[in-house]
């Protein structure tokens, strides 16, 4: 068999999603957000803690989404501030996941005293709202961007670890793990190579949704005032902020809230485009 | 018949017990058999006889919690019922391997066919090369009868039918050249045609890499077919055994003729 290009089958992998206007309207909504935030690395029209006299002006040709009451440019506080909920919620995602899968991998691999033990801490964990969680382990360590990063992130971990236990248990009395371990694969072996590409389909939804609410809950958060500091720019905070003016300037609620529904948007569509297939992905 | 009279495997009352029950459940009781060198031994009986559970507990996969096992089973003076799991872990795949009677989910369905068959030789021959591998890959892929290999090797198992995964399990097995092959039912769930040729390869990998095989079946026509010894099971004890055409031609048991008689006969 030819070799065929990365695009090549992601195209074929896309055309065969059962929804795939679903994922391309969240690919295209996701890369212009991604577009706005890489932009903002390298160039911003103005500082984003940088004061002006121009105070609460409406959107204009020289401030897209106008400016706020201490006269910063709302566009470039946008910029920066969902490059921090990016970075946040890319963070949550991979201490989430990472130790979820890790737990839920072995727990339902193995079962037994180690796997109601830990499950029950986990659903111990599960019962409080993740916002809520979060909250209490910032108001445990401190806030700041990295705590609520880890915060966050291990509010994930039983909605992952859950998941990943369920489909672990599904396979490990597949005949194909019982094959590879008559051929001598040791466990870790059979639980990492074996079992986990099998898992996958699902595992990359629940990525895709998690990340929504990890979006949400650290927008959550700042908007609360946890979570990286004023002066620094925030989209939770930059609401909380311009909700006192929101009758004269609403763009400084609005820029940000949009940008944090385009976020959560892209990726549900994504997410949805991909988790009707997941079904379809294992015949 | 000139096989040498080598034992290759003992097996001495072999007694296995259920105990997630209030009352003990015994499905092998008692079995005694031994498997020489290069002879292909049937075990045949109905469902829930302890056939599949005497294999399994020969090639290992049996937890050894929840339920009892004892007895022994000698391989190359190792009883395998008691030894440690690594000197275990080394004959699996390597000396003793298996294969299942479910062609369609005995294969990863995310891996590449090339990959799974070199699996064997990643866990117990580490010593060779990629390359290697791979040219021993498609060797044995040829000698299963698998045309083609080089394509093959890169495919996913969703894009072979079900004759065609027995066979690259087959290949896979015994791609480092075991010398015990237990093959559970594994024509069971294929059609006619294709069972004809699965048996045919599995004498061919007796013949050639003088393989023993251990086979499990309730087909008795296959059985007489291929084995040359017999052992016939009920409720989990070995009702009759015996070289397999004396047993056809002379059932002793009232099972065993019963066992016959089921076998379906073309009458015009």
């Amino acid at each position: 068999m030819e070799k065929t290009s990365f695009r090549q089958r992601f195209k074929t992998y896309v055309s065969h999603l059962p929804h795939p206007g679903y994922f391309r309207a969240g690919l295209v909504i996701t890369a212009i957000v991604l577009f706005v935030i890489i932009v903002g690395i390298f160039y911003m029209p103005y500082g984003p803690t940088e004061l002006s006299p121009d105070r609460l002006q409406d959107p204009s040709l020289l401030h897209l989404m106008g400016t706020d009451k201490m006269g910063r440019d709302v566009f470039s506080r946008v910029m920066y501030g969902s490059r921090v909920t990016l970075l946040v919620a890319m963070g949550t995602m991979i201490i989430g996941a990472g130790c979820g899968i890790l737990i839920g991998a072995l727990t339902g691999f193995y079962g037994g005293a180690l796997d109601e033990v830990v499950m029950r801490i986990m659903d111990a964990l599960f019962a409080f709202p993740n916002v809520l969680l979060a909250l209490v382990l910032v108001s445990l360590f401190g806030s700041g961007t990295f705590r609520v990063m880890w915060a966050l992130g291990i509010a994930f971990i039983p909605s992952f670890a859950r998941v990943v236990r369920s489909e672990y248990i599904r396979c490990k009395h597949m005949d194909y793990v019982k094959n590879a371990r008559l051929q001598g694969v040791g466990n870790l072996r059979v639980i990492f190579v074996h079992i986990l590409p099998n898992v996958k389909g699902v595992l990359l939804s629940n990525l895709l949704i998690g990340f929504n609410n990890a979006v949400l809950a650290e927008a959550g958060l700042s908007f609360l005032g946890i979570g990286s500091q004023p002066p620094y720019a925030s989209l939770g905070q930059m609401i909380a902020e311009g909700q006192e003016v929101f009758f004269r300037v609403p763009s400084c609620v609005l820029g940000p809230g949009i940008v944090i529904v385009l976020m959560v948007l892209g990726f549900s569509l994504m997410g949805e485009g991909i988790r009707t297939a997941s079904g379809t992905l294992e015949e | 018949m000139d096989r040498k009279e080598e034992v290759i495997l003992e097996v001495n009352h072999l007694t296995i017990e259920f105990h997630d029950h209030d009352t003990p459940e015994r499905v092998v009781d008692d079995v005694n058999f031994v498997l020489h060198k290069q002879e292909i031994l049937g075990i045949v009986g109905e469902s829930g006889s302890g056939k599949s559970m005497s294999a399994l507990a020969i090639a290992g996969l049996l937890k050894r919690h929840a339920l009892s096992l004892s007895g022994e089973i000698l391989f190359d003076g190792t009883d395998l019922l008691t030894c440690d799991r690594e000197r275990l872990r080394s004959y699996q795949g390597d000396e003793i391997s298996m294969i299942f009677q479910e062609p369609m989910t005995s294969l990863n369905p995310l891996q590449r066919i090339g990959h799974q068959m070199e699996e064997c030789l990643r866990i117990h021959h580490k010593e060779m090369t990629k390359k290697e591998r791979y040219d021993r890959a498609i060797r044995t892929m040829t000698a299963v009868g698998l045309d083609d290999a080089e394509k093959l090797y890169r495919m996913y198992p969703h894009e072979l039918s079900g004759g065609m995964r027995q066979r690259v399990m087959i290949g896979a097995a015994t791609i480092a050249r075991p010398k015990i092959l237990i093959a559970d039912e594994p024509t069971t769930a294929l059609d006619v045609t294709i069972q004809a040729q699965i048996i045919a390869l599995l004498r061919k990998v007796n013949v050639k890499r003088e393989t023993a095989i251990l086979f499990i079946s309730h087909d008795l026509s296959l059985v007489r077919q291929l084995c040359h010894k017999v052992i016939v099971m009920q409720k989990g004890r070995i009702v009759e055994s015996g070289i397999t055409e004396e047993v056809f031609e002379h059932p002793e048991q009232p099972y065993t003729q019963a066992l016959i008689e089921a076998i379906p006969k073309v009458e015009l």
